[in-house]
């Protein structure tokens, strides 16, 4: 009715069909997800067992240069392990890792943020505040923390077995927050619309209302901040087992992969640490295309990060 | 003779779509504004009339484009070729005033800056020659210390005042004419009534032309010289305002100014055409019977008594307790099968009384019972069953991802009003036929419906429950005044049906008038005045209702023909 | 505003005490200080003596307030590893880190925010087009992954640039700057820019974010209804308005720069604090840790004051109050 809002076909431009670089990065999202989720069918070499690699390999380069042995094609490691399986192999971990990282803190997230966002008060204030003190710190500095930690009580925490799971523990307690605080705000935008209001004077209970009602209407700025955050998730983990506190060699993810490379750069072995550096580059970058799209289509206003 | 301050032939504005199709806003409409004189352009929503504004400002979005036409700004043609409005020097030529002067200013710049960079632009001006007519603007739009308030940023002045700001902005450069977009919509009726007469002054005075779009008839018959009415884009009717507005000539002009509700004389229902289909009427039958049963029925009166309402702004640990009192000490009582008003002007109350009746809020002191029993924030069992809320705002009133059947249903099943599923289904369908809709129309998602449908399903989910009480807070200020009229004469019939009872809660007087039985006045939290409608109307005892009546703008000052019904 | 002011620095405070909490218990409970202090063949009452002597067996609330005071003086305890105080060890390291930070986040500032500002002017442009796919990539390229893809270019294959440490430096009373030889600049080439990449391109599509925003408020319609020029109103108003989130991003990259210099410093061995506080994480040199993290949070709470503060300055909504 207003100048500031003049008639805008927004419900047809709605219909537009995905931009072509979208539609490959959700191929590629799909393919590596595949990949990853195959790699011990389709990796030649398992490079978790000690006895499907030797040592006299170690350091091959890929098949294509000259020196290269064609049942390596991306050549090997350190250890003579195959670098084309460990990739694979790699993959999953990071993957594993995001993608539990995501799941654990949207759980916490969309919950602690439902309650704040709803009863207000001081269950909002506790909360929050925690989230505040969290977030004052960046990511990466509170999981290191959190894996430092772990390692010093806890002599276990770097195995194969634990790593994972402090690792997902790590990415989480900082990443929540980000969920909480934006279905905190949805939450307080729906529930004083008139359909919330509607529903408390008709008599509903808290829990149905907030459930029922409120939770199906903040979901999306959640899918779209999960998608980009698996990104960010993956970036962390790699982060971290570059620095040498992640994922232990014996069980390598991208980032463990990097970092055995990163020792080889300067003696012009750069294979090691190139090609899991450039799988989770493209990793990453095709989850952002997807989640750049979906934030600008859903939820212009989310912005940043 | 001076040249038109605008003149329109055959303008058509398109809006070419992705995917090849073209929307055309605008088709066909001719138009002039002549020096001094106010040109009301009035239409429902999507008539295109705000894109006629646009248009004439260069402000078409993206794809939007005058497809033909001819456009003159003070005799000066206006070249339409590239599809925008070249040669008009925005600002200079057309000066615009916009609807919510709480956004149309920013926030980081003075007063004095704002003002003075227009002139400096369009006018070469030097800094100190701007302050200076910046200064003659601000004493001409009528704000009090000029001198001071130059230096005033837009959060530091009141909504009244940002207006004026902006039609000093407006005003800068002498322009031949004024594009005024709802300019007082968002505003209460008192300002609305300072800003109107600025207005008109301004066309006297200066002889400018001003286009005043808006949807208000009242504002219409208030100021304006020539009224154009659209529809869907063209033009049904033009003429002078006391022509078109006394004896309209198209059915379209005919029933929109028909729907406005009167102040002037009460109607037992609001004229619009009659479109129930029978199986309406059944259907109500039907409802009737069902709400008629139970034991709660009798539910009794509505009893407010001394109700007192704070909100608590706890500071941090250096500012102290601040504690708002928004509504201190309402006592009313609402009879079974009344229709109980209350008025008055954003900010004096009402919204609060309304949502503490309805548990939406917690009293700090006073009782609200009906029917005797108590209601309060908790969940009281047949009290709370027996009172339900229609909503102001129909859009955000119903939840987007539930069909519209299982809103109805809910409230249905979870009072045990029905003995299984089916049984709530066909409640919700039936309620659904008795508020004028289809009963297929529950399978689909509000989405599906305009404002008007989404009010009468708002309507059938507040039945749902099975209430003896409805409360009402605003529930057809933001609809048009055509639909408007239905969902109001809906209301009546509920009342006339049912028994309800209903407590009405507006700022428009004219509507309160059709409604109402007795009607509250509300001011700065207290209730100033009292008393039957007829009576409140024809002699209101206490000043500011005497004021908030003289203030309405009203059709009623043209003779107007009693429209059939 | 006072209030405002006050209700911050609760917060700061409270932010402050949960940081200190947390590097207590980190001081107290992880990791055996005792073990971790005496001799490999110490007997049970040696030990006991040392834990009294080190006033661990009074309770913990105590403790903490003793933690808290010590903390106060400046006095974070010794290193583990080499049984150094540990204020000495990050304050030799602070400079080095400082400048990183420093520099970088001036890079990002003055490249992103101009290129921000395009993208939002032009965003149909097909350099707008190019940027944007490329900031796409920058935000998917982890710090390590650009420092070392830098190194392999610069460093190893045309051999432009030192790939670590901070080549030569001088000392002007106890700080250690780089900034004054040739040697210095050229080492800090490559990390500033590892650095600066990642916040760059966040602060790019801030900025981009913002002013597509303002740009289509109505106070920018309002301006272009009254025929200001263009530029006027891109560059004197709306690049005011959208700047002033930009002002709160930027007090919170230094923060996480602080953090990612973490990375950055490993990848170049650079000597700063970063450097030192992963190799206390490996070695599980808790003192080391803990003060770290205390000094972080400390920067965190301080540049938050600092972004408040200059809201106030800048945004005349909270200068004044309604008159």
């Amino acid at each position: 009715m207003s100048l500031a809002a003049p008639p805008r076909p927004a419900a047809r431009r709605r219909r537009l069909p995905m931009p072509v670089s979208v539609l490959i990065g959700l191929a590629i999202v799909v393919l590596m997800l595949a990949v990853a989720l195959l790699a011990p069918w389709i990796a030649p070499t398992d490079p978790t067992n000690v006895a499907s690699f030797d040592l006299m390999n170690a350091e091959l380069p890929p098949a294509f240069m000259p020196e290269g042995d064609p049942a390596h094609w991306l050549g090997t490691d350190n250890q003579g392990r195959d670098l084309f399986s460990a990739i694979l192999y790699g993959m999953r971990v990071s993957i594993a890792i995001g993608g539990g990282a995501v799941i654990v803190a949207a759980s916490i997230g969309v919950v602690l943020g439902l309650l704040a966002g709803y009863f207000g008060g001081w269950v909002d204030i506790v909360i929050m505040r925690v989230g505040d003190v969290i977030l004052s710190l960046p990511t990466i500095l509170l999981a290191l923390l959190v894996s430092g930690i772990a390692r010093a009580v806890f002599p276990e925490a770097g195995t194969a077995q634990w790593a994972p799971v402090i690792l997902i523990g790590a990415i989480a307690i900082h990443e929540w927050v980000q969920y909480a605080r934006t279905v905190r705000a949805a939450t307080m935008v729906e529930a004083s619309k008139d359909y919330v209001r509607a529903a408390r004077v008709i008599g509903l209970p808290p829990l149905h209302i907030m459930v029922r009602h409120i939770l199906p209407n903040v979901m999306s700025p959640v899918m779209v901040i999960a998608t980009i955050n698996l990104a960010a998730a993956v970036l962390t983990e790699a982060t971290l087992s570059f620095l040498g506190v992640g994922m232990p060699p014996t069980y390598p993810s991208l980032g463990t992969l990097i970092r055995i490379g990163n020792e080889f750069v300067f003696s012009g072995i750069w294979w090691i640490a190139v090609f899991p550096a450039v799988t989770l580059v493209i990793l990453v970058l095709a989850v952002n295309v997807v989640g750049d799209w979906l934030r600008d289509r859903f939820n212009p206003k989310l912005k940043g990060r | 003779m001076k040249p038109a301050a605008l003149s329109i032939t055959d303008l058509t504005v398109d809006y070419p779509l992705a995917d090849g199709s073209v929307v055309t806003a605008v088709r066909d409409v001719n138009l002039t504004v002549a020096p001094g004189e106010i040109h009301a352009l009035v239409g429902e929503s999507g008539a295109g009339k705000t894109t006629i504004g646009n248009a004439l400002m260069g402000l078409l979005q993206a794809p939007g484009r005058v497809a033909k036409g001819r456009i003159e700004i003070g005799g000066k043609p206006v070249d339409i070729r590239t599809g925008r409005t070249e040669g008009i020097v925005q600002g200079k030529d057309v000066g615009a005033i916009f609807q919510d002067p709480m956004t149309s200013l920013n926030p980081l710049f003075t007063v004095e800056s704002q003002l003075g960079e227009t002139m400096r632009h369009h006018l070469g001006l030097s800094r100190a020659e701007a302050r200076q007519r910046s200064l003659e603007l601000l004493r001409a739009v009528g704000i009090p210390e000029p001198e001071r308030r130059l230096k005033s940023y837009p959060h530091q002045l009141s909504g009244g005042q940002r207006q004026r700001v902006v039609i000093a902005a407006a005003l800068c450069c002498d322009p031949k004419l004024i594009i005024a977009d709802e300019p007082t919509t968002a505003l209460d009726v008192s300002v609305q009534a300072q800003i109107l007469k600025l207005i008109r002054g301004l066309a006297d005075e200066r002889g400018v032309g001003i286009l005043l779009v808006t949807h208000n008839m009242g504002v219409v018959a208030e100021v304006a010289d020539r009224v154009t009415i659209m529809l869907k884009g063209q033009v049904v009717e033009s003429g002078p305002v006391a022509q078109v507005l006394g004896a309209p000539q198209h059915p379209y002009a005919k029933a929109l100014i028909g729907a406005v509700p009167r102040v002037d004389v009460k109607l037992p229902r609001l004229p619009v055409p009659a479109q129930e289909s029978p199986g309406t009427a059944a259907a109500r039958e039907q409802v009737r019977a069902r709400m008629g049963g139970g034991d709660e029925a009798k539910a009794g009166e509505l009893s407010v008594d001394n109700l007192v309402v704070e909100y608590g702004a706890r500071g941090g640990f250096l500012g102290g307790s601040r504690v708002f009192r928004a509504v201190k000490g309402v006592s009313f009582t609402v009879e079974p099968g009344e229709i109980f008003g209350l008025v008055g002007e954003s900010g004096c109350g009402k919204t609060t009384v309304a949502n503490t009746i309805a548990g939406l809020a917690k009293p700090t002191s006073g009782s609200v019972t009906l029917g005797g029993l108590p209601i309060g924030a908790k969940r009281g069992g047949v009290a709370r069953k027996a009172l339900q809320m229609v909503f102001q705002d129909p859009y955000s009133a119903l939840n987007p991802r539930l069909r519209v059947a299982t809103a109805i249903a809910e409230p249905i099943a979870f009072y045990h009003l029905a003995a299984n599923k089916a049984d709530a289904a066909e409640d919700a369908a039936l309620l659904l036929e008795s508020v004028g809709l289809d009963r297929q129309a529950g399978a689909r998602f509000p989405h599906a419906f305009s404002g008007g449908q989404r009010q009468r399903i708002a309507i059938a989910r507040a039945l749902a429950p099975r209430p003896r009480f409805l409360v009402c807070d605003e529930p057809t200020s933001s609809l048009d005044v055509s639909v408007q009229a239905q969902i109001l004469n809906l209301l009546k019939d509920l009342r006339d049906l049912a028994g309800l009872s209903i407590l009405f809660i507006s700022h428009d007087l004219a509507v309160v008038r059709q409604m109402c039985d007795r009607i509250a006045v509300m001011k700065s939290g207290e209730i100033v005045e009292q008393a039957p409608t007829e009576e409140l109307f024809a002699a209101p005892s206490h000043p500011y209702t005497r004021e908030l009546l003289s203030l309405v703008p009203s059709l009623d000052k043209i003779a107007r023909e009693p429209v059939a019904v | 505003m006072i209030a405002s002011i006050g209700s911050r620095l609760g917060q700061a405070v409270l932010v402050m005490l949960a940081v200190t909490a947390i590097a207590f218990v980190m001081f107290r409970y992880v990791g055996d200080p005792v073990a971790m202090m005496s001799r490999e063949d110490a007997s049970p009452a040696e030990k006991a003596e040392l834990r009294a002597s080190l006033g661990l067996d009074r309770p913990a609330i105590v403790q903490y307030g003793d933690f808290l005071g010590r903390t106060v003086k400046g006095d974070l305890g010794i290193s583990f590893r080499n049984q150094r105080p540990v204020v000495d060890l990050l304050a030799e390291r602070l400079p080095a880190t400082l400048e990183l930070v420093i520099v970088a986040t001036l890079l990002s500032l003055s490249v992103g925010i101009p290129i921000g500002v395009y993208c939002a002017l032009k965003p149909d442009g097909a350099l707008t087009r190019a940027i944007q796919t490329l900031s796409l990539v920058g935000i998917s390229m982890p710090t390590f992954v650009t420092g070392i893809g830098l190194i392999l270019i610069f460093a190893v294959t045309l051999r432009w640039l030192p790939s670590f440490g901070r080549g030569d430096v001088v000392q002007i009373g106890g700080w250690s700057t780089g900034f004054l030889t040739r040697s210095g600049w050229a080492s800090l080439i490559l990390p500033s820019i590892t650095l600066a990449l990642y916040q760059l391109t966040l602060i790019m599509r801030l900025v981009r974010a913002e002013m597509i925003d303002v740009l289509s408020s109505d106070y920018i319609r309002f301006a272009k209804a009254r025929g200001l020029p263009s530029r006027y109103i891109n560059f004197r108003l709306a690049l005011r308005n959208a700047l002033m989130p930009v002002v709160t991003v930027t007090g919170l990259q230094i923060g996480s720069l602080i953090a990612f210099a973490i990375v950055t410093e490993t990848v170049f061995q650079w000597p700063g604090m970063g450097l030192l506080f992963i190799q206390a994480v490996s070695f599980a040199d808790v003192p080391v840790m803990a003060a770290y993290l205390l000094f972080v949070g400390f920067l965190f709470v301080v540049i938050n004051m600092a972004v408040d503060l200059t809201y106030t300055l800048i945004d005349p909504r909270l200068r004044t109050r309604r008159a």
